[in-house]
């Protein structure tokens, strides 16, 4: 299997030299990678899920990245993040240019990642303002600003809802409490409006929002995206890319990145399935 | 206060040490017989009436040992074991708690009033704009001065055969509060009592609190516990509450007490025909708490919302122990607690409602909910419902979780620190019971001292200048 591994290293860096990648992050002129994820092994329970991922977004780029269900998506955007529950048994993560998996869950986010969770979990009796405040006046603190006043805040709230159109009332509720699925997507977009990270991860954002709902999440994405933001979009659709315009195309199978292309990628998948895929990893050598 | 206490008199120390379990009640028998006539004649005749028959019964319970049901996770016996002293020649205490007592809860204009240890004090009393016909102050004087109102409802409640600690409490006690409201009229004005535990040598207080609201009688009662002294206290406290037919009471209880202090306090409330009561009591600091709420539903659409609240860390104990005996039909109630464990705290809840025979509607839900922040921290829940009628919608649940992981870790990706996120979600695990207080003011200053004290801002009490 190491062996293995080793082949699809090499095939990744190889593709990862072509033109096609260099994608948005051109005009922010020369620069490394703002993530490099090298040889990742990560297990749950004892469990290996993620089995040697190695990639590299530059800054700018979109990644999206595709595969079936149980191939580990999820588990690489949790261990990205920093969950306790994930343990890195090898491998190593730079994000730009500090070592990520040193860093606390609460300082990743402080240094710009994002994630917006597949299954946003729910915080009864807390309520997004006071969770929002909370975050804000610590990513502000981090970064040496003076806390928000409340009328500041609340402003900014405002603002930031409109980008997503977020029902006013969801914002004055407990913390995801009772929102149906497409409502809790829209209020992960929402909170990412509130921290404009420089990196973020969306987790099947997609799934769950209806075509308004999903041109409203995916447009405003878009309006939060500066020259600088990179983004791994994980999706199993077309519809949700065809917005979001991805650089590069990963493909995820059982713990490893078995194929990387351009957009069109994305749109084989859409059309032909992962079975293709999984029968050219066979023949590999 | 100073050291001559003893010298002067003011406190009587306990002398009769026995080390053995059960033998601390010896110590109370000997203080009892050669002390009765100087704890009497500093009382009124009302509350000597019942000291004989409370003796009898103390002598032949003993202290409760853990063995007792009732007392399966307080040691009531070792509690009682050290040596206090006690003011039975109820000396004054020697500041005016007016001028160095702030209040945690200010800006709630309150009619404001004090029991300095066990004693009312009722010197440069606030001048009382209370509607006519109601009683409010010491309960010594007022027993003097109506001994057949309290006369009547004094002692009904509290049954000193039952238990040895308010027996005990029926011995000593001799003053605490009176507030009588007669038929129909309504205090808008909350009333606040303050309990202020000073002293310089191990102190015992044992006050009593007699309410009474005839039919369709209003008031709303705010109990402060504050001690202020860094000596060891024992506090026994029983507080009878009549509710008559149509009344609405609502008692609110915060203590907050030093670590070295350990309070038994019963409360018996007993309401008639379609009486609403609100029983909030809050342990928000605390050294080894015990608190027995009885309530008794004797009169149809009678309604009771119990509610209460600990949180607790260090080596801090709560204990809560509540009965609701719903007697008639068509009665309510509704409990809840909730107790947020850190440290080594130690949390007891047993909640026992009994529906009798023919209780027919009884609507009657418990909820006991708790938060083991620690692995140390231990919770004991023990529901218990006894159904003797077919017709009645009953439920109880209990829980012991810890923090929810999930929740933590979605605000820390957010950039919300671990100890930021933890007091956000015990925050909002305690909140629906502040959201339960129905005074407004004291609603909003709790999510504030709550928050100060899971923060641990909150040594002691606030705002007061007695304590620094
Ligand atoms: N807590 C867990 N314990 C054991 N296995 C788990 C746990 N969580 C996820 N897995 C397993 O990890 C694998 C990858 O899951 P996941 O990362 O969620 O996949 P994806 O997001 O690609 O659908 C699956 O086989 C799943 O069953
Ligand atoms: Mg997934």
């Amino acid at each position: 299997m190491d062996k293995d591994s080793k082949d699809y290293k090499e095939q990744m860096q190889a593709e990862h030299s072509t033109p096609l990648h260099t994608g948005r992050g051109q005009g922010v002129g020369p620069m490394g990678p703002l993530l490099s994820i090298k040889d990742l092994h990560a297990s749950i329970n004892g469990k290996e899920i993620l089995k040697g991922i190695n990639l590299e977004v530059k800054p700018g780029e979109v990644h999206a990245l595709m595969g079936q269900n149980g191939a580990g998506k999820s588990t690489l955007s949790n261990v990205l993040v920093g969950h306790p529950a994930y343990e890195v048994t090898k491998g190593s993560v730079t994000y730009n240019g500090k070592d990520l998996l040193a860093m606390s869950p609460e300082d990743r986010a402080h240094e710009g990642l994002f994630l917006s969770f597949q299954h946003p979990v729910e915080i009864p009796g807390v309520s997004m303002v006071n969770f929002m405040r909370a975050a804000v006046n610590e990513h502000r603190k981090y970064k040496g600003l003076p806390a928000l006043t409340a009328s500041e805040f609340l402003k900014l709230m405002r603002e930031k809802r409109a980008i997503v159109e977020l029902d006013g009332k969801l914002a004055n509720r407990s913390v995801n409490e009772g929102f149906s699925g497409g409502e809790k997507k829209r209020n992960e977009i929402f909170q990412m409006a509130m921290l404009e990270p420089t990196f973020a991860i969306l987790d099947e954002t997609d799934s769950g929002l209806d075509v308004d709902a999903l041109r409203i999440v995916a447009e405003g994405f878009n309006k939060l995206r500066t020259p600088e933001t990179s983004a791994i979009v994980i999706t199993h659709y077309q519809r949700l890319l065809d917005y979001l315009k991805p650089d590069i195309v990963h493909v995820l199978l059982d713990g490893r990145i078995v194929k990387t292309g351009g957009p069109d990628l994305a749109q084989e998948i859409e059309q032909r399935g992962f079975d293709w895929i999984k029968r050219e990893v066979q023949t590999l050598p | 206060m100073n050291s001559n206490h003893n010298k002067s008199g003011l406190s009587t120390p306990l002398h009769y040490r026995e080390g053995q379990g059960g033998g601390s009640a010896t110590q109370y028998i000997e203080l009892f017989a050669q002390c009765e006539a100087m704890i009497s004649k500093h009382s009124a005749e009302v509350l000597n009436s019942l000291r004989a028959k409370a003796f009898e019964d103390f002598k032949r319970l003993g202290f409760s040992t853990r063995k007792d049901e009732d007392y399966k996770y307080t040691d009531v016996s070792k509690a009682f074991e050290p040596d206090y002293g006690l003011n039975l020649n109820r000396l004054d205490i020697p500041v005016n708690p007016y001028d160095v007592f702030k209040c945690d809860v200010p800006n709630m204009s309150t009619a404001l009033y004090f029991v300095a240890n066990d004693s009312f004090y009722n010197k440069a009393l606030p001048k009382s704009n209370l509607p006519e016909g109601v009683l409010l102050g010491s309960l010594k004087e007022l027993s003097e001065s109506y001994p057949e109102l309290v006369g009547k409802y004094y002692g009904k409640l509290a049954e000193t055969s039952k238990d040895a600690v308010v027996a005990l409490n029926t011995m000593l006690a001799q003053d605490g509060l009176l507030l009588y409201v007669p038929k129909g009229v309504v205090v808008e004005k909350p009333i606040q009592l303050v309990n202020i535990l000073r002293a310089d040598v191990n102190f015992m207080v044992n006050r009593r609190v007699l309410v009474i609201l005839e039919d369709g009688a209003r008031a709303r009662l705010l109990m402060c516990d504050h001690a202020m002294d860094k000596v060891d206290f024992l506090a026994t406290q029983v507080i009878e509450a009549y509710v008559g037919s149509g009344a609405t009471l609502d008692f609110y209880e915060l203590e907050e007490n030093t670590t070295a202090t350990r309070r038994f306090s019963y409360l018996n409330v007993y309401q008639e025909a379609d009486s609403n009561v609100l029983v909030g009591g809050i342990t928000l600091h605390n050294g080894l708490t015990r608190n027995t709420t009885r309530v008794t539903l004797a009169g149809q659409g009678a309604y009771i919302n119990l509610s209460g609240m600990a949180i607790a860390d260090k080596n801090q104990h709560v204990d809560n122990h509540t009965f609701i005996d719903h007697q008639v039909p068509d009665c309510t109630s509704r409990e809840l607690y909730k107790y947020v464990l850190d440290d080594s705290a130690t949390g007891a809840f047993a909640g026992k409602v009994l529906v009798r025979e023919g209780a027919q509607h009884t609507a009657s839900e418990q909820t006991n909910r708790n938060l083991c922040v620690t692995r140390q921290a231990r919770m004991y829940t023990q529901p218990q419902l006894e159904i003797y009628a077919d017709d009645v919608k009953c439920s109880h649940g209990a829980t012991v979780g810890q923090l929810d992981e999930n929740a933590l870790f979605y605000m820390r990706q957010r950039g919300v620190s671990e100890q930021e996120a933890r007091l956000l979600l015990m925050f909002a695990f305690v909140g629906d019971v502040v959201d339960n207080i129905r005074l407004d003011a004291l609603r909003d200053r709790l999510h504030l001292l709550v928050e100060k004290r899971f923060r641990g801002e909150m040594g002691k009490c606030q705002g007061c200048t007695m304590c620094k």
